[in-house]
C-alpha cells in the first residue's frame, strides 16, 4: 500500500489547483478531482493497450475515439438535473427491459450468445444500459420509502433485479447478469437492508449451491470454474489463457520486464492481451510495483466516489452514486481476481483500460451521473 | 437538510438523518470491505510475483525459447580415389504455412506463375494438408527448385504472405545404379526403426529425418550420422522462430573412403550388359573390395525422399528382382570353381599326388551303386587325367574318385579354410553365409545320413553345396595369396583413420602343392586346353582363374506363365572365378551370371574388370592394355 498513500498524499496540492477555478469546474458540472483521478488512469490504460495490442496505433486510435465519445457521453449526461432522472428511473428501466426482450427477437448472435442488437450502423448490447438502468430504478424505489427497508420492499425490489437479471442470463452472458444483480443488490445494501436478511440470504445462498451447481449453470460455466481449482487439467484448452496470465504475472516480478518487454504478451502467448487480461500485460512490464499504482489509482478513484456519495443531498442521490461506483470497485475486482486466477474467467473487462467501446462508454456514462450527483451536492 | 420539507412529500415519515447515518455507516463497511478485498488482490500479486517469481521466470522463458535441434551433414562416401559416390545436395523446398495465407487458391495460382507446379504436386499438398500437423507448421509444396525458381519466388516474396522457402540437404548417389546395392541408400526413418529407438538414438535424430536402410549406408550408420546440433530459439506462441538466441553447431558424420574404384565398378556393369548376377572384385593385398555388382540395379536416389508406391511396386514385382543384392544374398552352387581348391585339399592329405592319373571314360560309378555320375564332356577326358588337366579342362570325374577318397570330413575341414560355409564378415548388412555341406549338418538339418553319392556331388561345388559371388571371390583371394584368408571389406579408411585388415586363418600349404594348382589354373586360360582359353586373346597380363557352370534345381512357381521366360531360366548359371596377374596376384573376381550358360562368358567379365584395374592402378605396368 506504500505507493497508493504516497498518491494520495499528491491529491491535496492537485486539488488546490483546480480550487481556484472552483466556479468554473462547477458551472461545467464536472469534479475536476475524478475528472483528473480518470484522465491519469486513461493515459495509463492507452500505454498498456498499446503494449497489449501488440503495439498496434489502430488499436490505440480507436480506443482514443472511444474515449473521446466516452468522455463526451459523461460530459453530457453530467448536465442532466437529478431529479429528472429519479423520476424517469422507471421508464429508463422499462425501455431497458423491452429492450433486452427485442435481443431475443432481432439479436444478433456472437460467440455462442445472442447479445446484440444492430442498428445497421451500430450494433449495441441492451445489457450494458441495464447497468444502469438497474441501480437508478432501485435507488429511485427507495428513494420514496422508508428506510432501512421493509420486507415487501425488499421483495419488490429484488423482483427489479431478478427480471433483467434472468433476461440476460438466459443470452447466455452469467458475467454481466451476475454484475447487473451486483450493482442492484448493492443499492439494497446502502439502503440499510438488514443485517439479518444479509446474513440469512448468504446461508440459503450457500445451501443452494448444489442444486445451481447441478441444475442452474450450463457446461461451460461449470467448465470456467472446474478450471479455475486446477487449470493444469485442460492446460491448451479451458486452462490455457489462466496458466499464460499466471506466466506473465509471475514473471513480470517486482520492478517488471520494462514497457513493450512483455515477453508473455508481446510473443503472443498472453491471449486477450488487448481486452479482459490486459492486467496481465501490465503486471508483466511493470511488476509489482505497476500493479500497486493501478490499484492505487482505482482506489483513489472509489474514495473520490464514495466522497460524492458521502456528500450527496438526498436518499436517490445517495444510493445511487454508492451504488455505481462500488459496482464499479466489483468490475475491478472481478476482472483482476478473475486474470490472476482467484476466480472463474468471466467476461469482464478491467473498466477503462482493456479495449472496447460500450464497456468504455457505459462506465463514463455512471461517471457522468456521479459528477451530476457531485454538482447536484454543490447547489444550496 | 431541511426534514420538515420533505416529509410533506410523503405519505409515510422519512427520517432523514437517520437514513443518512445509516447510508453513511454502510459506506464505512463498504470501505472497510473495499480494502479487504484490495488487500486479497496485492497478497495475490504479491504471491505470483515476488514468492513465486522465479518459477514464473523459468516457465515464461520455456515458452519463450524452444531448443531446435539441428540435422548434423551426413558423413560421405568416397571412391578409392577421390570420387563422391554418396553426397549431400542442397535442395530448396518451397513450403506454405496455411495459417498466414488468406486465400490459399490465389496464392497457389500466384506461385504456379512463377514456377512450375504440378498436378502431382498439388495433389501431394493436399493430401499432407489433411494429415495431423501442429498449427503453422509449414507444408511443403514443391521440392528442389532451380536457382531461377528460386530467384523468381526470392524477388515475389514480399507479396506472398505465408510462402516459405527452406533450405535443406538431401542425400544424392550421382552414380545412380552404379553402387545402388552395395552403397545402399537413406530413406525416411519410419513408425518401425523409430518405435525401436532408444532414448538415445531419439537424441541423435532429433534434427534428422532419414536413416541408412541398406548396404554401407546402413551398415555405417553410425560414423556417417555425425552428432546433432542444438539451437535456442526465440518463438511466439504460433511457433514462429523470432531469432536465435545460443547455438551449438552440430558436428558432421565422418567420411568413409572406400576401397571400391568407379570405374572398375562401370567396367563390371559394361561387361554384364545387362544379364541378371553379380561380380566381386578384391584387392587381393589388403582384402579390399574393389567392385561389387549385383545387376539389374536400381536407382538408390527414388528412395532418398520417398518412393512413390508405384516406384516401388514396379521394383518389387520385377521378375529380375532388382531389389536383390545378388553379390552377397545370393547363393548359388559354385559349381566347378571348387575344383582347384578341393585339388589342392586332396595334394595337401596325400590323397592324391602329380602323379594321380584317373581313367574318365565320360561317367564315374561307385561301388554297389548302379547310377552312373557324369562328365560334363561326353566320353570324358581320356583315360590317364592327372591334377592339371582335371583343373585345366574341369574333369569331373577326377573330382569325383578326389572326392569320394577324400570323403566329406576332409572336404569340409579344408573348405572351411576358404571361407565355405561362413560369414566373410564384410562391412554391408544381410550377408548370407551359403553352405558347405558336412556329416553333422546332413544329419541334424535333413535327418538323413551322409551318403558317398553326396561326397560326389559336393566335390564338383553341386548337390547341397551353395556360395555367394562374395564368398567365391574371397575363397578366390585366399587361392591367390597362397592359403591367407583375408576378411573382405569395403571401407578403406574412416575420417582419415584407415580400417584394419583381418586376417582370418592362413593356410600353410606345401609350395609344390600350391604350384601345381595354381599353375592348372593359369592354364585354364593361357593353355589352348583351357575352358577359358578364349579370354587369352588381346591379353597383356597374366591371369589365373576356374570357370564352372551351376545346374538350376528349381524354379519359383510364378515364373511358370511365361514359357519364354521358363525356358531361359533353365539354362545353367555361368560361373567363373580368377585372379590376376597370375604370377603376382593383385585382384581377384568372382563372376555370376544367372542362366549364362556359358561360364566363359563370366570369364569375359572376369577379364574386362581386371583389365580395368590393373590398367587404372598399375599405368606404367599395363600401359599398352587399352
Amino acid at each position: 500500500m506504500q505507493s497508493s498513500t504516497d498518491f494520495l498524499r499528491q491529491l491535496p496540492d492537485s486539488a488546490a489547483h483546480f480550487a481556484r477555478g472552483e466556479g468554473f469546474w462547477r458551472r461545467l458540472h464536472i469534479d475536476p478531482i475524478m475528472l483528473l483521478l480518470l484522465l491519469m488512469l486513461t493515459f495509463f490504460g492507452l500505454l498498456v493497450l498499446y503494449s497489449g495490442s501488440g503495439q498496434s496505433t489502430g488499436m490505440v486510435k480507436r480506443q482514443v475515439a472511444f474515449y473521446i465519445i466516452a468522455y463526451g457521453a459523461m460530459f453530457t449526461v453530467a448536465q442532466i438535473d437529478m431529479k429528472i432522472l429519479a423520476r424517469w428511473a422507471p421508464w429508463f428501466y422499462g425501455i431497458g427491459i423491452i429492450l433486452l426482450i427485442l435481443v431475443y427477437v432481432i439479436g444478433v448472435q456472437a460467440k455462442g450468445a445472442q447479445r446484440w442488437i444492430s442498428l445497421g450502423f451500430i450494433r449495441f448490447q441492451p445489457s450494458e444500459a441495464l447497468k444502469i438502468a438497474v441501480p437508478v430504478a432501485v435507488a429511485a424505489y427507495f428513494s420514496s420509502r422508508m428506510l432501512p427497508p421493509k420486507f415487501k420492499h425488499v421483495l419488490a425490489s429484488l423482483m427489479i433485479i431478478a427480471l433483467p437479471a434472468v433476461l440476460i442470463l438466459k443470452q447466455p452472458d452469467l458475467g454481466t447478469s451476475i454484475l447487473i444483480s451486483a450493482s442492484g443488490l448493492i443499492v439494497l445494501f446502502l439502503a440499510g437492508l438488514r443485517w439479518r436478511y444479509i446474513f440469512g440470504s448468504a446461508l440459503l445462498l450457500a445451501a443452494s449451491a448444489w442444486p445451481i451447481w447441478n441444475f442452474v449453470l450450463q457446461g461451460y460455466q461449470k467448465r470456467r470454474i472446474l478450471t479455475l481449482f486446477n487449470p493444469e487439467a485442460d492446460r491448451f484448452g479451458d486452462g490455457w489463457n489462466t496458466i499464460q496470465a499466471k506466466i506473465s504475472i509471475g514473471s513480470g516480478g517486482m520492478e517488471g520486464k520494462g514497457w513493450l518487454n512483455g515477453s508473455q504478451s508481446q510473443l503472443d502467448f498472453l491471449p486477450e492481451s488487448h481486452t479482459d487480461f490486459i492486467i496481465a500485460v501490465l503486471a508483466e512490464e511493470f511488476g509489482f510495483v505497476g500493479v500497486l499504482a493501478l490499484l492505487g489509482l482505482y482506489l483513489a478513484i472509489i474514495m473520490r466516489g464514495l466522497f460524492i456519495a458521502w456528500n450527496a443531498k438526498n436518499s436517490f442521490n445517495r444510493l445511487l452514486a454508492g451504488s455505481l461506483i462500488l459496482t464499479f470497485f466489483v468490475y475491478v475486482f472481478v476482472n483482476i481476481a478473475m486474470v490472476s486466477g482467484l476466480l472463474p474467467v468471466v467476461g469482464v473487462p478491467l473498466p477503462l483500460v482493456s479495449l472496447g467501446g460500450t464497456s468504455l462508454v457505459t462506465l463514463m456514462l455512471a461517471f457522468g451521473i456521479l459528477m451530476a450527483i457531485a454538482t447536484d451536492s454543490s447547489k444550496t | 437538510m431541511n426534514k420538515s420539507a420533505h416529509e410533506s412529500d410523503h405519505h409515510q415519515f422519512k427520517d432523514h438523518a437517520y437514513e443518512q447515518r445509516l447510508f453513511k455507516r454502510r459506506v464505512v463497511v463498504s470501505l472497510v470491505l473495499v480494502f479487504a478485498a484490495l488487500t486479497v488482490l496485492i497478497f495475490r500479486f504479491h504471491d505470483l510475483q515476488i514468492k513465486q517469481h522465479r518459477d514464473f521466470v523459468t516457465q515464461s522463458d520455456n515458452n519463450r525459447i524452444q531448443l531446435r535441434p539441428v540435422a548434423p551433414n551426413r558423413g560421405l562416401l568416397i571412391d578409392a580415389r577421390g570420387r563422391i559416390i554418396a553426397e549431400n545436395k542442397a535442395v530448396s523446398t518451397l513450403s506454405i504455412v496455411v495459417e498466414r495465407v488468406e486465400n490459399l487458391d490465389e496464392t497457389l495460382a500466384e506461385l504456379g506463375k512463377l514456377v512450375d507446379i504440378s498436378e502431382r504436386n498439388l495433389e501431394n499438398f493436399h493430401k499432407a494438408l489433411k494429415w495431423r500437423r501442429r498449427p503453422y507448421q509449414p507444408v511443403a509444396l514443391k521440392y528442389n527448385l532451380s536457382d531461377e525458381e528460386l530467384a523468381r519466388i526470392a524477388v515475389n516474396e514480399h507479396r506472398l504472405d505465408g510462402v516459405e522457402l527452406q533450405g535443406q540437404l538431401v542425400r544424392y548417389y550421382p552414380y545412380a545404379e552404379l553402387f545402388s546395392h552395395v552403397g545402399g541408400y537413406v530413406g525416411r526413418i519410419d513408425e518401425r526403426e523409430q518405435n525401436r529407438f532408444d532414448d538415445e538414438q531419439k537424441r541423435l535424430y532429433a534434427g534428422t529425418d532419414s536413416i541408412g536402410k541398406i548396404g554401407l549406408e546402413k551398415f555405417y550408420e553410425s560414423v556417417l550420422l555425425g552428432s546433432v546440433g542444438q539451437e535456442k530459439i526465440e518463438t511466439n506462441a504460433r511457433g514462429r522462430a523470432l531469432r536465435v538466441v545460443d547455438a551449438q553447431p552440430p558436428q558432421a558424420g565422418s567420411d568413409i573412403e572406400l576401397f571400391l574404384d568407379v570405374d572398375v565398378q562401370k567396367a563390371a556393369s559394361e561387361a554384364m550388359a545387362g544379364r541378371r548376377g553379380a561380380v566381386v572384385a578384391i584387392d587381393v593385398d589388403s582384402g579390399g573390395v574393389v567392385a561389387m555388382l549385383s545387376a539389374p540395379a536400381f536407382d538408390p536416389n527414388l528412395f532418398v525422399t520417398g518412393i512413390s508406391s508405384r516406384d516401388y511396386r514396379a521394383l518389387n514385382d520385377n521378375l529380375d528382382l532388382p531389389l536383390f543384392n545378388r553379390s552377397i544374398q545370393a547363393q548359388y552352387p559354385p559349381g566347378s570353381t571348387l575344383k582347384p581348391m578341393l585339388g589342392l585339399g586332396g595334394l595337401e592329405y596325400g590323397i592324391i599326388s602329380e602323379f594321380t592319373r584317373v581313367p574318365d571314360p565320360g561317367w564315374y560309378q561307385l561301388e554297389n551303386d548302379e547310377r552312373l555320375y557324369r562328365d560334363w564332356k561326353r566320353g570324358g577326358h581320356g583315360a590317364k587325367v592327372g591334377l592339371h588337366q582335371a583343373i585345366v579342362e574341369s574333369c569331373d570325374v577326377f573330382f569325383y574318385d578326389l572326392g569320394k577318397r577324400m570323403g566329406v570330413d576332409k572336404m569340409h575341414e579344408f573348405g572351411n579354410y576358404f571361407g565355405l560355409g561362413q560369414h566373410t564378415n564384410i562391412d554391408v548388412p544381410s550377408e548370407r553365409k551359403g553352405l558347405w555341406p558336412s556329416r553333422a549338418w546332413k544329419k541334424n538339418v535333413r535327418g538323413l545320413n551322409w551318403y558317398p553319392g553326396n561326397s560326389l556331388n559336393m566335390s564338383i561345388g553341386q548337390g547341397d553345396v551353395l556360395a555367394t559371388p562374395l564368398q567365391l571371390a574371397a575363397m578366390t583371394v585366399a587361392m591367390a595369396n597362397k592359403g591367407r584368408f583375408i576378411e573382405p571389406r569395403l571401407a578403406k579408411s574412416i575420417a582419415g583413420e584407415s580400417t584394419q585388415m583381418t586376417v582370418r586363418s592362413t593356410y600353410e600349404g606345401k609350395d609344390a602343392n600350391w604350384a601345381q594348382v595354381l599353375k592348372g589354373m593359369k592354364d585354364v586360360v593361357h593353355s589352348p586346353r583351357g575352358t577359358a582359353q578364349s579370354l587369352n586373346r588381346d591379353l597383356n597380363f597374366t591371369m589365373a582363374g576356374k570357370t564352372g557352370t551351376a545346374q538350376v534345381v528349381s524354379i519359383a512357381q510364378e515364373e511358370e506363365y511365361d514359357s519364354e521366360a521358363l525356358l531361359e531360366r533353365h539354362r545353367d548359371h555361368a560361373l567363373f572365378v580368377g585372379f590376376a596377374p597370375a604370377e603376382n596376384p593383385r585382384i581377384a573376381v568372382a563372376v555370376v551370371i544367372e542362366n549364362g550358360e556359358k561360364s566363359s562368358e563370366a570369364g569375359a567379365v572376369a577379364k574386362a574388370v581386371m583389365k580395368s584395374y590393373l590398367t587404372n592402378r598399375f599405368p606404367l605396368e599395363f600401359a599398352d592394355a587399352k
